[in-house]
């Protein structure tokens, strides 16, 4: 027997192994195992690059006919099999050597408050290509967190697609046994976003510390590849990040100015508890090796990995000029010296930093800016061009038609611009929703929006990251993630009244329904609860913030997205890369 | 007298109006009370110019249907399980119709039962199916055990077989099917391989014991039997009118029932037999604790009295049910004897056995009052007994008005109660369902409370599937007709009722009842059997299932044409970005077409491009780009035409370079090119690059030091920076030279950054004195702040001390 199977090997969740992204870039990776025969064999998992993976299974299947072996092939499917894969089995001529599975893989939870779908392709599949084959997973995602935690009371979202995925489920829900109804409800509140309503946010330098290690190290389902330079020895270690790390959980939310002092903080201590080995009698000893040694030793390990993280970070943000780049980023949220950013991202271009960061530069200036003037635009782009090679230009068409780096239209003022975007809004109400195209590449509104939720907190002296005022906090006191700051209204005045200018400039396509048969009853503990959803991913920066929220307003945050993401892989989503 | 049972039952007086004898005629009847299949005059007048009817009657003898029998010979009938009709032909054709005369389907026997014609032929059940038998006039068995699935298989020949055997019969055992047949004083089993003889010689009864010996299905379908004391079936003799094998229920004993002439015979395994005489022809039903026997004027049925009837009714019988129903009649006359009776059953402590026996009895009564007053006394019993269960008390009640309210002439099935078990109520409101008595089968399903997803909702899904077979009303009036019955009944798939429709050749109705359906995506599967696959595809789309749309979209690729496959998905922007998606892996080149079909010249350069990439050579390439560049032009797409056009000179260049040079410079962007040209020291050619392609000075400045310095170049890096006024300053040369360890280099610059930048140079360069002095001069505190951060105490003690006094004057300030 023999498996070919979609992305990755999934082994049980939690047992710390290395659970690789589902991603497309998986894809390429697999690779036929010619070295097994008979019982066993290579396993993979499935999704994605849904056809061209059926392709690649089609190939191993002929190149192995073609050598004369014969073997059993299965192929899994997660989390569900397409009819277009049956198509391009058939077509490869292949489909009667294979059989198929489907495994309904939908929740992978990464921690005690984060559950990923590990659809790293739904970000570029949906909001790019206007691909809507993810939607289904997540409304069944949605029915499994409802059959499992009873109905929730009350349901707001923003953004298209949080709408029909919303509307997918009540169907879903409506078709099924109404089993789960009756139940309790030990959640109270369902937000859904769609990563389209916030880019900025997601495009943010992310500077806590969680965020900062996914944006260094790339986080992996929960688990970081810690390199040489960070262990201090000439292996990597695998470090799995959740909550069970007690230092980790420690640090992981807080401003990276502040890790530094608790780490050292930390390293004391446990010197300390360490040296109160010195005039113990031997019965004193003994308890302490037994019970207290190992954990120290444990916690030693990680402190010292961790320090390490930080010393490895401190060094590769340096040579990057991250304050400059911290700094420009400030101005072009608070919309100061376009100008000098805008030279700022020239000449990180023509320096050759980094093609990614550049182009997270250049999408944070358009998306701020409601587009860049013509000029600079095309400037940008060929600056763009010259340093990191012509193949961009796909890159730029992609950024184009998702609405991130666009060109100002002339003579446009910004007014006029919003007038359009109403006149578009209420074409949509008239019942036009079908239209699955984004290319009508929309006006962020950033600056309107960040004027009507206060989104840059008034700075009178300095803002002290060690105790955090805000969820400004999270990018060192310069703005409010918009996303959690909509999530933050919302949830206060129990609806989107209020909002209306706000919706109008995001917009449109929110929703607020309750559930009429949860009674909406103010003392019960799962009205506590709220599970926010990000459709096309989250960042850890996010994470942090609403959970900084949960802590002020006493209510606690779960996390349901379809990936972790940070700027660098949406922009990575992006780039058209040589074939 | 009432109390009385006898094994002969009569059913029902037939209603039909039989004038014809019935060995005249071609009979059918299904077991379980089933329906009657009559060929009139067929035996007799066999000219073929004269058109019989074929017949069906209910069991009471109500027509059912009726049709002229137009096709050729008809040699048997029979009853499949399901209550269809088969009709076999002569020719080895075999017709299917419904229990309404409606011509379902034809299947045929076989070349060989077509060459030979078919002498007689049997229908049997095995637990596949309904199979047939056919003898063929070559003295053949051909059987088929399925009809449904069918497998056609000839059986050996049977050895010094010269004439039809006078009577054969098919065996079905352990999954099994055999042939038994007699022959003069013989035997024969016939199986798939082979022939071997059973009983070389029997007597009398004999063949008939043998029969129920090496059977052990309760009961088959009769076949016609010779004369059981001339079992070579001597022409003298007359021939015996029907047979059929039953089990006696009490004494689970098999017995095999004749009927000829006049006479009926029951033989069991003993030599004994039973007779009785008949008033007239008649024809046997096998059923399973009995015999229905059915003759022009009468239906009787024929059956061993259960032990419970028996025990109540027997004259003066002691039993305790019959005392305790004597005891309930004495009560009704209010005389004391019912205390007595009731004291008597009471002291045997036989009370329970008493109800229980009534209960039973009551269940094989046809009368309603017998059934009444059987159960008031069982009743009547209870009141004397603590905690006697009301189950199966109340079970009967219901069950006997569900008996009797079949079993009244109007519906014409005589089931008794040990049927009625066996059959199931399901099977039993299947039946009423094919029989279209679909009130009857609704009240019935209410009155035992059955789940509606089982009951109500699938005998209206049933009805709506007859329904819209009714020709005469307009599609609207049935849709609607429709919708009102059936509402939002839960369990009942709308497509389902529209496939039927569909089935029947209403097209319009079937969409229209497609509109009832709430789930869209069960929509689906139907329109695109109905060729709608537009629709089917907004319905797919609807539905959410990208799935189903992929489906629909491949489907619809094959359907239509290519011009208007694209212009539907033109339409439809969700199938189309899909379709996309799925050419983008699988078929660039439709992806083109797809493009080009509605002019977006900006995505055909794009796929250009793109397919540019995959050119292993240059010239390909270039033609790629080449038309890329065509597409953005027609696009209006200045920009990324004017970064096509330099790519391709770009990519000549490079090639010239790399043939010129030997070296790879293919593939590398305009930046890395001329940093690799002056890294090797081709500073004339970099030259020309950065005009030819107008490379701003500010790029070209950092790009030509950052080079020049990885080269360890500085002489040319000075000459370079005293070649004009440097665009992007001197820090940046202190930076680079810093940044390559060369401080000497480094230092030489920083004199030339400006005054505001000067001091961050000397403090790069480590020139904490001259950093310093900057700093005083420029009078800035941040500055001075920075050049004290770095001096240490040790060495730069004099330093320190008189920035902070140039720095504390200047905060006195």
């Amino acid at each position: 027997m023999r498996f070919i199977a979609g992305e990755c090997g999934w082994p049980p969740a939690g047992a710390g192994a290395p659970l690789e992204g589902r991603g497309a870039s998986a894809a390429p990776g697999i690779t036929p195992v010619p070295g097994v025969s008979g019982p066993g064999g290579a396993v993979a998992g499935a999704g994605a690059a849904v056809q061209g993976l059926c392709g690649v299974s089609a190939d191993i299947v002929n190149a192995d006919k073609m050598s004369g072996r014969s073997r059993k092939y299965k192929i899994i499917f997660s989390p569900q099999k397409f009819y277009a894969c049956e198509m391009v089995l058939e077509e490869e001529g292949v489909f009667g050597d294979v059989t198929c599975d489907e495994w309904s893989f939908y929740l992978l939870p990464l921690d005690e408050d984060i559950i990923s779908m590990e659809l790293p392709e739904f970000f570029r599949d949906y909001f790019l290509e206007g691909d809507h084959r993810w939607i289904n997973p997540v409304a069944r995602a949605l029915q499994l967190l409802n059959s499992l935690y009873g109905p929730f009371g009350k349901s707001y979202g923003i953004g298209r697609c949080a709408k029909m995925s919303y509307e997918l489920w009540r169907d879903l829900e409506e078709e099924s046994d109404t089993e789960g109804q009756g139940r309790k409800p030990e959640i109270g509140h369902v937000f859904l976003m769609d990563r389209d309503t916030d880019y900025v946010t997601a495009l943010c330098s992310q500077v806590v510390y969680e965020g900062l290690v996914d944006d260094t190290f790339r986080i992996k389902c929960g688990s970081v590849d810690f390199g040489p330079d960070v262990t201090s020895s000439d292996k990597s270690i695998k470090v799995l990040l959740n909550s069970q790390d007690k230092v980790f959980s420690q640090i992981r939310n807080e401003h990276f100015s502040s890790v530094f002092g608790f780490l050292s903080q930390k390293s004391r201590n446990l010197q300390a508890q360490y040296d109160r080995r010195r005039g113990m009698d031997i019965k004193q000893m003994k308890d302490f090796v037994s019970q207290e040694l190992k954990g120290l030793k444990q916690e030693h390990r990680l402190l010292s990995l961790h320090i390490g993280a930080c010393e490895s970070i401190m060094k590769k943000k340096t040579k990057q000029d991250f304050q400059e780049t911290i700094k420009a980023e400030h101005s072009l949220l608070e919309g100061f010296d376009i100008r000098e950013s805008t030279s700022f991202i020239e000449e990180h271009i023509d320096r050759q930093v980094s093609p990614v960061e550049s182009l997270r530069l250049m999408c944070l200036l358009s998306i701020t800016e409601n587009g860049l003037v013509p000029k600079d635009y095309r400037s940008l782009k060929t600056q763009y061009l010259q340093s990191y090679g012509p193949e961009h230009l796909l890159t730029f068409h992609n950024l184009k038609r998702i609405g991130l780096l666009t060109e100002q239209a002339a003579g446009e003022t910004l007014t006029a611009v919003e007038s359009k975007v109403s006149k578009l809004v209420t074409d949509r109400a008239a019942g036009k929703i079908t239209d699955a195209f984004n290319s009508l590449a929309r006006k962020s509104n950033f600056r309107a929006i960040s004027k009507k939720l206060g989104l840059i907190p008034r700075l009178d002296g300095e803002y002290d990251l060690k105790m955090p005022r805000d969820m400004a906090y999270v990018f060192g006191g310069a703005y409010v993630p918009l996303s959690c700051k909509i999530i933050e209204q919302v949830l206060e005045r129990r609806g989107w009244q209020g909002l209306e200018e706000v919706v109008r400039l995001l917009n449109g396509n929110e929703f607020c329904v309750s559930d009429s048969a949860v009674e909406d009853n103010p003392a019960w503990e799962c009205q506590r609860v709220i599970l926010a959803v990000f459709l096309g991913g989250c960042t850890f920066s996010e994470i942090a913030a609403l959970r900084f929220l949960g802590k002020e307003r006493g209510c606690k945050f779960i996390f349901l997205t379809t990936a972790i993401t940070n700027s660098a892989r949406m922009m990575e989503a992006m780039i058209e890369a040589k074939a | 007298q009432t109390g009385y049972t006898e094994p002969w039952l009569e059913l029902y007086s037939m209603e039909w109006g039989l004038r014809e004898d019935l060995r005249d005629c071609v009979v059918a009847a299904a077991p379980y009370g089933g329906p009657i299949a009559l060929l009139r005059n067929s035996r007799r007048d066999k000219t073929p110019s004269a058109r019989p009817l074929l017949e069906i009657y209910s069991a009471s003898g109500l027509l059912l249907a009726s049709v002229p029998w137009k096709s050729g010979q008809l040699v048997h009938l029979g009853w499949t399980a399901g209550e269809d009709l088969l009709c076999i032909q002569e020719d080895g054709t075999v017709l299917v119709y419904n229990l309404f005369c409606e011509f379902k389907r034809h299947f045929s026997m076989g070349n060989e039962v077509l060459q030979n014609h078919v002498l007689e032929a049997q229908v049997f059940h095995t637990e596949f199916g309904t199979g047939v038998a056919i003898l063929t006039g070559a003295l053949r068995f051909s059987l088929a055990t399925n009809i449904d699935d069918l497998k056609l298989r000839r059986l050996p020949e049977v050895p010094g077989l010269q004439k039809p055997p006078p009577c054969w019969t098919v065996l079905a055992q352990d999954r099994v099917t055999m042939v038994l047949l007699a022959m003069g004083q013989e035997l024969f089993l016939l199986d798939n391989t082979s022939c071997s003889v059973l009983v070389r010689h029997f007597g009398n009864l004999g063949w008939a014991c043998a029969v129920s010996a090496v059977t052990t299905c309760p009961w088959q379908p009769r076949g016609p039997l010779g004369c059981p004391w001339c079992p070579q079936g001597c022409p003298g003799c007359a021939q015996a009118w029907g047979s059929c094998r039953c089990t006696r229920p009490r004494s689970r004993q098999r017995a095999v029932v004749l009927a000829w002439e006049r006479q009926l015979m029951v033989v069991g395994n003993s030599s004994e037999s039973i007779r009785f005489v008949l008033d007239e022809d008649s024809y046997l039903v096998p059923e399973l604790d009995g015999v229905r026997i059915l003759s022009r004027s009468s239906h009787e049925f024929l059956h061993e009295i259960p032990e419970a009837s028996q025990e109540i009714f027997r004259i003066a019988s002691m039993a305790p049910g019959a005392l305790l129903l004597e005891a309930q009649k004495e009560y009704e006359k209010e005389s004391q004897k019912a205390d007595e009776y009731l004291r008597e059953i009471r002291e045997q402590q036989l009370l329970p056995e008493a109800v229980g026996q009534c209960i039973e009895a009551a269940g094989y009564e046809h009368e309603p009052d017998t059934q009444k007053s059987l159960l008031r006394a069982a009743s009547f019993g209870k009141c004397f007994l603590d905690k006697f269960p009301p189950e199966g008390f109340v079970r009967m009640c219901q069950d006997l008005r569900v008996l009797n309210a079949i079993r009244d002439y109007q519906i014409g099935i005589p089931l008794t109660f040990t049927q009625y078990k066996q059959l199931t109520i399901e099977v039993l409101l299947d039946r009423l369902v094919l029989r279209r008595l679909y009130p009857l089968a609704i009240r019935i399903c209410e009155f035992l409370r059955l789940p509606e997803m089982q009951g109500v909702s699938r005998i209206l899904a049933h009805w709506a599937c007859y329904k819209v077979q009714q020709k005469d009303k307009s599609d609207e009036e049935v849709a609607q007709a429709i919708n009102q019955k059936l509402g939002d009944t839960a369990g009942i798939s709308y497509s389902d009722i529209a496939t039927r429709a569909y089935d029947c050749g209403r097209a319009e109705l079937a969409i229209k009842l497609l509109e009832y359906e709430p789930r869209s995506g069960e929509q689906v599967p139907l329109l695109l059997k109905m060729k709608r696959s537009k629709l089917a595809l907004g319905k797919a789309i609807e539905s959410g299932d990208t799935d189903l749309v992929y489906t629909v979209v491949l489907h619809l690729k094959n359907e239509l044409n290519r011009g208007s496959f694209f212009m539907t998905l033109q339409n439809q922007p969700v199938a189309l970005s899909l379709y996309r998606q799925f050419c983008r892996h699988q078929e660039r080149e439709t992806l083109k077409d797809l493009y080009n079909q509605d002019d977006n010249h900006q995505e055909l350069g794009n796929l250009h491009v793109l397919g540019g990439y995959c050119q292993r050579r240059i010239e390909g390439r270039v033609a790629a780009l080449q038309n890329a560049l065509d597409e953005f032009y027609k696009a209006k797409n200045d920009f990324a035409a004017k970064a096509t056009e330099e790519q391709i000179k770009l990519l000549r260049l490079q090639r010239h370079l790399q043939e010129e040079l030997d070296k790879p410079y293919l593939d590398l962007s305009l930046h890395d090119t001329v940093a690799t040209l002056i890294l090797d020291g081709h500073h004339k050619r970099a030259e020309q690059l950065y005009r030819d392609f107008r490379i701003p000075d500010k790029r070209y400045w950092w790009l030509k030091i950052n080079a020049l310095a990885t080269r360890g170049d500085w002489e040319e890096m000075e000459k370079f920076s005293k070649s004009k006024k440097s665009p992007i300053g001197y820090l940046p040369f202190v930076e680079v030279a810093v940044k390559h360890h060369n401080r000497y280099e480094a230092k030489k610059y920083a004199p030339r950054v400006p005054p505001e930048q000067r001091v961050k140079a000397f403090v790069l360069v480590g020139d904490l004195e001259q950093a310093a002095e900057a700093a005083i001069e420029r009078k800035n505190e941040a500055e001075m702040s920075l050049v004290l951060s770095r001096c240490s105490p040790g060495t730069d003690g004099a330093l320190a001390e008189r920035l902070n006094r140039a720095r504390a004057q200047l905060l006195k300030k």
